[in-house]
């Protein structure tokens, strides 16, 4: 198949991708940390101060990006594990498994800021809540997604039982994303809807927005630096058995 | 300053100082590591390379 003149299929190979992907990561690096600077300016030196919460809602330009994050993540993760699983391509198991480090990394980072913006606001740092039950579910879903890879010696049967269960854990998502509505919780719902229109200033809006595609260039530039890192591991691992096998 | 007047008002976040700069100072701190972590890995791999 090609798009725009290119061979998409040559880019399937990991060895292929390995520059390329280089490539993709430093450009998002970039972004990154452009579209951060721009964030953090609106967040904290443009946005008002909000008139129930004080300047404690500030919390919301790392928390609403981060637990996005951590849910789109999962998402895509799942994704690609299913390529993975449908195709036998090495390179989506390789996607999958870059991709869950950082996913945890968010989810840890959405539960800590959340409970820094509960204890002020709710008076507890936690509390057993539809919302944050399901998301420290999550937390624990990417954990196991890694201990399992690593717990099979075997890559071609790790990636294959680590992506099984990655799908299986994929129900979980929507349970976190509709909670707010499904049960009657104390977290607040949903600040921005497809459907009705957001319910905060157009300000507040923008800087979150720029600190959520911020965390997008950020998470595809460190999942692509660690696809890389995956990549060269892999092929030295083949080239080992190779030797072994020429010496054998 | 947009709407802050002085530097130790905008530290203090109108009390929620700890909150808030705890929350951002996680996040920074975190994919701090992340990066260096990797930029480790990265280069233990393409030292063993010889590169």
């Amino acid at each position: 198949m090609r798009i725009f003149g290119f061979n998409i299929y040559r880019y399937a190979a990991p060895q292929e991708f390995h520059p390329l992907a280089g490539r993709i990561a430093r450009w998002c690096a970039v972004a990154a940390a452009a579209l951060l600077m721009a964030g953090l300016y609106l967040a904290f030196f443009v946005a008002p101060t909000d008139f129930q919460q004080g300047e404690a809602y500030r919390i919301i330009f790392v928390h609403v990006p981060a637990a996005w994050m951590s849910m789109l993540i999962y998402l895509v993760m799942a994704g690609w594990a299913a390529v993975g699983l449908a195709l036998n391509a090495r390179l989506s198991f390789m996607m999958a498994r870059a991709l869950a480090p950082t996913g945890a990394m968010f989810t840890f980072l959405a539960l800590v800021t959340g409970a820094f913006w509960g204890k002020p606001m709710w008076g507890a740092w936690w509390v057993w809540d539809a919302r944050l039950t399901s998301e420290l579910i999550l937390l624990f879903l990417y954990i196991g997604f890694i201990a399992l890879h690593a717990a099979i010696e075997d890559a071609r049967r790790a990636d294959r039982a680590a992506a099984v269960f990655a799908l299986v854990g994929a129900v979980n998502v929507p349970v976190i994303y509709f909670s707010v509505k499904w049960w009657n919780t104390l977290h607040q719902g949903a600040s921005i809807s497809l459907t009705k229109a957001p319910a905060m200033a157009a300000v507040m809006l923008w800087g979150m927005l720029l600190m959520v595609l911020a965390f997008w260039a950020y998470s595809i530039a460190v999942a692509l630096w660690r696809l890389r890192c995956l990549i060269t591991e892999r092929e030295r691992e083949m080239d080992w058995m190779n030797v072994a096998k020429e010496e054998a | 300053m947009m709407h802050w007047e002085s530097l130790s008002q905008f530290l203090s976040m109108g009390g929620y100082a700890f909150y808030v700069w705890s929350s951002f100072g996680l996040t920074a701190a975190c994919m701090a590591v992340e990066i260096f972590l990797l930029r480790r890995r990265h280069r233990a791999l393409a030292s063993e390379e010889g590169v």
